[in-house]
């Protein structure tokens, strides 16, 4: 009986364990993997390019730091993250409620529910030419003016996930609270907006992905290089970086570090969310 | 006890302030450009300066350009193969990664990491991979098909497809896995009673379960790759000559720097309603689940 129960506990499919092992060294760590050890090399190390380097060239991580004005960069970029999350949270779930609670009772918010959805039908890449003439009209083009775009922009898809959400908590819950006097701001903020957690933690980790790793609205947005976020001070920086790999992978390396931290520490939320986000879309 | 409300409810006013603002400042910043977009696709205009409307000029030449062509038939040919690439990979790797693996979730996590990397910087790295590192290989293994740089070559839309099946290939595993988890071991089970094992079970039991997750993958994947931007920026800025140009890299390039701002305008008009296409294919199916799910 003992013996029986521990076959069954140890039958792990060890062949099909080891492939897939096997594919994940080669495809996806192995080419990480050079990144990291050009890196650290030294230029002259650079004859057998895979070979383990033979002195750690930290010297790479300070030079790209200071050549890309590292800090200026990730605080913009950290910062257009961090406004954008907050305020997408707060003001995107705000007015899916709204829109949610009253879609039967009125037209209007019936109305603004299909039209907000069907902006999900336009890619950035459409408006763009005409988007970037009407921010330098409005001085949008630095990282203010981006953040507020970023947060606008997030309504459609966001709307859309939320709306749902919204729709599985009672009714009941406002009514109580109108009773016991509370506006509908009391309500949302006190009540609703606390129990829309899991939704706002995938709309969170789909926001921060998004501003991130963002290149092409940066790209034709932010001209004034004290505005440059990380992955556009990345492509900005190629033609000056040329062939020292070296100095050009440490720069890579500063912009992969702060998100693969996040990764190793909410992994299993990151993934969550982003298929949770993906299925209900 | 209950009282029944003869009236409907009145929207309480509070409501109206939390969506206005925001119906107002979306509609400023997205619907307006949308709409400029369009109006521009009717006129002159290279960016700057005066312009005239010229009907449906730029359509007429939009459709005899063969730049526009090349274009079309790159990011087309660019988007259905690495649609049936990251699908049939991704799949594959859902069914290994959903077995009774050891070390599951380290697995998992692994595999999901190209999704959380920029891919403007995964196309740098690779850039030099296979700049570098590729073309080495190749000569010291004596292959010659791999000894030259293949984004310097005619078959540079190789190495571009490679890298977005590579990143792509993350979110859709986990999508598919999510599918597979919905499938129960009961399922499983009755099949192997019934003799189904292998292919054959997957084939008519696994996959027809799935279904609604491989259209979710297909119709995100060809919307995605349609757009392709970042990595081709990085990887070969749409050369050798403009064999990689992208939609969305010809609209980049020549609209604002080409002095052709009404023309990619008609451009990004024409994505538009291929994307709504899609858009529109893809919302009818999920109500069609929808629909048979409830």
């Amino acid at each position: 009986m003992e013996k029986n129960k521990m076959r069954v506990k140890e039958k792990y499919n060890w062949p099909m364990t080891v492939l897939l092992i096997a594919l994940a060294v080669i495809f996806i760590l192995g080419p990480l993997y050079i990144a990291v050890i050009i890196a650290v090399k030294d230029p002259s190390d650079m004859a057998n390019v895979l070979a383990w380097p033979k002195v750690f060239r930290w010297q790479n991580f300070a030079d790209a730091w200071t050549m890309t004005d590292y800090p200026r960069k990730f605080l913009n970029t950290f910062f257009i993250t961090v406004v954008n999350l907050v305020f997408t949270i707060l003001s995107n779930s705000m007015v899916a409620y709204a829109i949610t609670r009253n879609r039967e009772k009125s037209r209007f918010f019936n109305m603004m529910y299909y039209y907000f959805v069907s902006a999900m039908f336009i890619p950035f890449n459409v408006i763009m030419l005409p988007l970037v003439k009407q921010a330098s009209a409005f001085n949008l083009d630095n990282i203010f003016g981006i953040t507020f775009l970023y947060i606008i922009f997030g309504l459609p898809m966001n709307i859309f996930l939320y709306t749902g959400f919204v729709k599985s908590l009672p009714d009941a819950l406002d009514e109580a609270a109108y009773i016991d006097g509370a506006t509908p701001f009391q309500t949302f903020f006190k009540i609703i907006f606390p129990l829309m957690k899991p939704m706002s933690a995938t709309v969170a980790i789909l926001s921060f992905m998004w501003t991130w790793n963002d290149f092409l609205m940066p790209l034709v947005l932010l001209s004034d290089q004290k505005d440059q976020t990380l992955q556009l001070a990345q492509y900005v920086f190629k033609g000056q970086f040329n062939t020292q790999y070296n100095l050009a992978f440490a720069s890579y390396l500063l912009v992969l570090i702060p998100i693969l931290l996040v990764y190793v520490f909410c992994q299993k939320w990151i993934i969550a969310g982003v298929t949770n986000g993906a299925v209900k879309a | 006890m209950k009282k029944k409300t003869a009236l409907k409810p009145k929207v309480n006013i509070a409501f109206y302030f939390m969506v206005i603002p925001f119906v107002v400042l979306f509609f400023a910043f997205h619907t307006i450009p949308f709409l400029r977009g369009i109006f521009y696709s009717f006129t002159d205009w290279k960016g700057y300066g005066v312009w005239n409307t010229v009907g449906l000029r730029n359509y007429i030449q939009f459709f005899k350009d063969p730049a526009i062509a090349q274009t079309y038939l790159f990011t087309l040919k660019f988007a259905i193969s690495a649609t049936v690439l990251v699908n049939v990979i991704s799949l594959a790797l859902a069914c290994g990664l959903n077995s009774k693996i050891r070390f599951k979730n380290t697995i998992k996590a692994v595999y999901f990491l190209p999704y959380m990397l920029g891919t403007l910087i995964i196309g740098f790295v690779f850039n030099f991979i296979f700049g570098n590192v590729i073309p080495l290989m190749g000569q010291s293994l004596g292959i010659e098909a791999l000894s030259s740089n293949i984004l310097g070559t005619n078959k540079a839309w190789l190495g571009i497809l490679f890298v977005t099946v590579w990143q792509s290939m993350a979110f859709n595993t986990m999508i598919y896995i999510s599918g597979l988890q919905t499938v129960g071991k009961d399922v499983y089970e009755a099949a192997d009673l019934d003799g189904a094992t292998g292919f054959t079970r997957f084939r008519k039991i696994t996959f027809p379960l799935i279904a609604p997750f491989f259209t979710i993958n297909m119709v995100l994947s060809v919307k995605n790759f349609l757009m392709a931007f970042d990595q081709i920026m990085a990887m070969t800025g749409g050369g050798p000559g403009t064999s990689t140009t992208s939609i969305s890299v010809l609209i980049y390039k020549r609209g604002f720097d080409g002095g052709q701002f009404a023309y990619q305008s008609a451009n990004a008009v024409i994505l538009f309603l291929i994307i709504a296409g899609i858009s529109i294919f893809q919302l009818k199916v999920l109500e069609k689940r929808e629909a048979k799910m409830s």
